[in-house]
């Protein structure tokens, strides 16, 4: 099956072109614009879209049209007039019963048969196709990879899904809390993160790229700081990031970072953050590589500069940030309202403190 | 006299706050609904410019995300059961009695009853801006979002308990106009001479019957989920979430109807009037209004096309959805065969009944694309549907609504409004409309996610966001025309005849404002438009029996009607008061307030079931009636 054709139809791509035009009336980026459909699933989508647009337009242009028509050809030109009193005409109603509902069938043949091609994966885990679990949590997503080498253990990873170009990605979607919506929208529509009720969906993206995504369930207070990225990468770029991600971050004998390291497991840190790789199932995401991530919480703070590179002064600045007051860059959030370290003054965090554990958690790569 | 040993006279107060608050007239209950629900449907308006205003600009710093998500479920919630459900009832109650010829609907204290329900649950839904923190889980409350551990605020129980009341509200109000129109329609009315918002006000009142005993049940369960502790929605106790939203949608898809119902009632006698024609298809209309109402029933889960029902499921809604829209494409067809070849009079009315026309297409066809379950998916929960359902409800229903109010403006007060201020507001709103909900297919296309209190300064967003915002203020404006028009007129306007618009329907043979017992004579009905029958019977100087009113002075005494009651708004307040006690159980204290509340229903209810009916009046003793 191929996939990736586009819309060859001239009146499709006219309207594209205009529909675009007004859509991107300012030069600016559209990171989660629909109408750049990078993927298999996404196009599907598109060309749907488009179908029934087109569909849609012809409609709305000829109906309100015959409006527009009636109301300035039957004005009243004179209070006595006195119109022919139609009842009805059969035909006439018969007419526009049948042909409506003809036209929905066609156009429910497509969208049934991509119902169903967007469902079911090309290549089925079982099928060896790749499988990434993703889980959601209020306000940030959790991805957990196959180990590459060990098939016990899995790669726990936050808020940046890395995929292989080309291939077709499963992923298995569900929740801790409440139910949260799995979208990204370059490579395709959403699919929602039930808690208890685990969903399944499959993804693929064609070219590189470094795609944004975000919760689409209303989910709480900070549901609109619950974002992610996608990094779409060649295979053998993937297969090498997932490798390190397998390892530990390099250990380090800067005694500033020794500070902080004690500090993290000191000050209640380790209780909801994991810093080993394969440890799943903690309440804040796993920190194992943080510093080596292009945002920091979830999609507020953006460790790329304007290169597209993580920039380490960046890390650590974002890092002081979030670190001096959670709340403040994502409201409810659990660390904010529960952890110690800000709950209890006593135990607050001292500046010197916050340094230290900037240094540590930028060593994490 | 009675001599039952509960029985308290009758209140007399023919004018004053007393008369308005006794009173069981159905007219007066339809300013009543009227009025309040107006006053409601400004309040959700200002929580939307405050929306805007938060949105007007990347990473604006207006208002908290906690307030900006109150904000956002109280505008769905305060739009939907207290703007445009009760602006439909204040229809129902002025125009459906007098439309089939009754001198009240069926059951008139029960209908002053469902009034002050609606308003005792407005006011606990409203209460929660001053109680500690409004509902914050949007106008649907997805559970698992609603539970105690996700959500421990009062918030959420005042949601249930006022969704409660004005559900009794409601079905009472369902109950009251199904009987009214069932057994109270004039001699010679048969079903089929009906006029079209009689139909509909019918339709809607079946589908309230039937939708809201669900939204009852889940309401139920998640209030003894919060409150009692139980597990209908505990995901740790191994609950389905998606129970909620099965229970929700079922009741909430008939809802959607419930709420365009009624304007399509109104804008189908609005365009024949100012057409001088009938109705097109009147028999094609009401059989589409029945589908419309029975296939309701079978669309819900478009509402979960991303929940991962699978594809069958997915598959079938698909095709049920886009087979809803063929009634509805017969409707719009319709209209336009009404409007056909008639001689077309751009009277205010009329123009919101056309904008109506224009307006819903296009949230039509965007609802059509909505069907597409597949291609929904990038569309579900953006600001694409956001802009499909402004489309439907308030270029639909809310047009509709206006269309009403002018049409009958007369009719209700009697004046007349001023055309010029009114063709102004039409405009006006027609514009504002399109400017602030069209940019929103852009947003939400362009992948903005709805009920977001923030977005990054790069997502494209900005512009057509603050095209929106500025839509929105000029809407404000339009609405303050409106009032400024609506109020100065009601004061100072010309008097009206009772046939301004030279129109159809029976409620035209009559003065403006009617007189308290509507009909002098009850009329006797020979065809579909009686009135306007009988007015071209007039002109070609056939001899007919007088219809109703119409010249034709009856002695007041002979006419007995309902007389004023205490005991409907009691009970309300009982509910009032044991509502907000339920909420705040925890506390010993309200617990008191609880039962207090329900002592005074109890008293109400029994005082009402055994006052008596109509005390002779002293001066009437001859009476033959």
């Amino acid at each position: 099956m191929n996939f990736s054709r586009r819309p060859k139809n001239i009146v499709s791509l006219t309207l594209l072109t205009v529909f675009a035009a007004l859509m991107f009336g300012c030069n600016q980026s559209h990171p989660q614009s629909t109408f750049e459909a990078l993927g298999p699933v996404a196009q599907s989508q598109l060309n749907l879209f488009w179908i029934i647009f087109a569909a849609g337009a012809l409609v709305f242009v000829l109906v309100e049209g015959l409006m527009i028509y009636a109301i300035i050809k039957f004005r009243r030109r004179s209070d006595d007039e006195m119109p022919h009193q139609t009842h009805g005409n059969n035909t006439l109603e018969i007419t526009w019963t049948v042909i409506p509902a003809a036209l929905l069938i066609l156009v429910s043949i497509p969208t049934i048969i991509t119902i169903f091609d967007n469902t079911n994966s090309p290549r089925t885990p079982a099928e060896g196709g790749l499988v990434v679990d993703a889980i959601g949590h209020q306000w940030w997503f959790e991805f957990r990879y196959p180990h590459p080498v060990n098939p016990d253990e899995e790669i726990v990873f936050a808020n940046e899904l890395h995929i292989p170009t080309g291939e077709p990605i499963n992923i298995r979607l569900e929740s801790v809390d409440v139910i949260h919506s799995f979208w990204v929208p370059k490579i395709g529509g959403k699919v929602d993160m039930v808690p208890g009720n685990g969903n399944d969906m499959w993804l693929q993206a064609d070219t590189p790229g470094y795609l944004y995504a975000q919760c689409a369930e209303f989910c709480g207070v900070a549901h609109a700081l619950m974002r992610f990225r996608v990094i779409a990468e060649p295979r053998e770029d993937f297969d090498a990031w997932l490798l390190a991600q397998a390892e530990p971050a390099k250990e380090s004998a800067d005694p500033l970072i020794a500070a902080g390291k004690q500090i993290f497991q000191q000050s209640g840190c380790t209780g909801c953050h994991a810093t080993d790789p394969s440890s799943s199932g903690r309440i804040g995401p796993n920190l194992t590589h943080v510093a080596s991530r292009s945002t920091l919480a979830g999609g507020v703070f953006e460790n790329r500069d304007e290169f597209d590179k993580v920039n380490p002064s960046l890390v650590q600045a974002n890092l002081r940030e979030w670190l001096e007051d959670p709340l403040n860059a994502k409201p409810g959030n659990i660390m904010g309202m529960q952890a110690a370290v800000y709950t209890d003054t006593n135990k607050a965090l001292s500046e010197p403190d916050i340094s230290a554990l900037v240094a540590y958690l930028s060593s994490l790569k | 006299m009675s001599t039952m040993p509960f029985a308290i006279p009758r209140p007399v107060h023919p004018t004053g706050v007393w008369s308005w608050i006794t009173t069981i007239d159905h007219k007066r209950i339809g300013i009543l609904y009227g009025v309040t629900a107006f006053i409601l449907f400004l309040t959700g308006g200002m929580e939307a410019l405050l929306i805007r205003a938060q949105l007007v600009q990347a990473e604006q710093d207006l208002i908290s995300p906690e307030i900006f998500n109150q904000l956002f479920t109280m505008h769905g919630t305060t739009m939907i059961f207290l703007a445009v459900m009760p602006l439909s009832a204040a229809f129902f109650n002025f125009v459906v009695p007098l439309q089939i010829g009754a001198r009240d609907v069926a059951f008139p204290r029960l209908n002053a009853f469902s009034f002050w329900t609606f308003l005792a649950g407005a006011l606990l839904l409203k209460i929660s801006w001053i109680t500690g923190g409004a509902p914050n889980a949007g106008w649907f409350s997805y559970a698992p979002l609603t539970g105690i551990t996700a959500n421990p605020g009062h918030g959420i129980d005042l949601w249930v308990v006022s969704l409660q009341v004005l559900g009794v509200a409601s079905l009472a109000a369902a109950f009251n106009f199904i009987v009214t129109i069932v057994n109270m329609r004039a001699p010679g009315m048969s079903l089929m001479r009906m006029p079209m918002f009689t139909w509909m006000t019918l339709l809607t009142a079946i589908l309230l019957v039937l939708a809201f005993p669900v939204i009852t049940v889940a309401l139920i369960e998640l209030m003894f989920d919060r409150t009692f502790g139980m597990n209908f929605f505990n995901v740790a106790a191994g609950a389905q979430p998606i129970l909620w939203q099965h229970l929700f949608w079922v009741f909430g898809h008939p809802e959607v109807y419930i709420l365009i119902l009624p304007a399509m009632g109104i804008v189908s006698d609005v365009l024949p009037a100012f057409s001088k024609k009938p109705l097109f298809g009147y028999g094609t209309m009401v059989v589409a209004g029945v589908v419309i109402a029975f296939m309701g029933w079978m669309v819900w889960s478009h509402h979960m096309f991303t929940v991962g029902l699978g594809p069958v499921a997915n598959s079938v809604f698909t095709f049920t959805t886009m087979m809803i829209a063929v009634p509805t494409g017969i409707k719009v067809f319709n209209w336009l065969g009404t409007i056909w070849g008639g001689s077309l009079n751009f009277k205010t009315p009329m123009l919101f009944a056309l904008g109506f026309v224009g307006m819903f297409i296009m949230g039509g066809i965007s609802g059509v694309m909505h069907a597409v379950a597949a291609s929904d998916a990038q569309q579900q929960d953006t600001y694409f549907v956001v802009a499909h359902i402004h489309y439907v409800l308030f270029g639909g229903a809310l047009m509709g609504i206006f269309a009403g109010i002018y049409f009958w403006f007369p009719k209700m007060t009697g004046k007349m409004y001023n055309e010029g201020l009114g063709k102004v507001q039409f405009w006006s709103m027609l514009i504002a409309q399109n400017i602030t909900f069209f940019p929103m297919h852009f947003t939400g296309l362009d992948g903005m996610p709805r009920r977001i209190y923030t977005y990054q300064e790069n997502m494209g967003w900005e512009f057509w966001s603050l095209i929106s915002t500025i839509g929105s203020l000029m809407l404000a404006a339009s609405m303050l025309l409106f009032v400024y028009n609506f109020v100065n007129s009601w004061r100072n306007g010309e008097k009206a005849s009772g046939d301004p618009w030279d129109a159809r329907t029976l409620e035209w043979s009559i003065a403006s404002p009617p007189p308290e017992y509507n009909f002098a004579v009850i009329p006797e009905v020979t065809d579909r438009d009686e009135w306007w029958e009988e007015k071209q019977r007039r002109r070609i100087g056939v001899p007919v029996p007088v219809s109703g009113g119409s010249g034709y002075e009856p002695e007041e005494h002979s006419i007995h009607l309902p007389q004023p009651s205490y005991w409907p708004i009691v009970v309300s307040i009982g509910l009032l008061i044991a509502g907000y006690g339920v909420v705040y159980n925890g506390v010993i204290y309200n617990f008191v307030l609880a039962a207090a509340g329900v002592l005074i229903g109890m008293i109400g209810v029994y005082a009402w079931a055994l006052e008596p009916v109509n005390d002779p009046d002293p001066d009437d003793e001859h009476s033959s009636h």
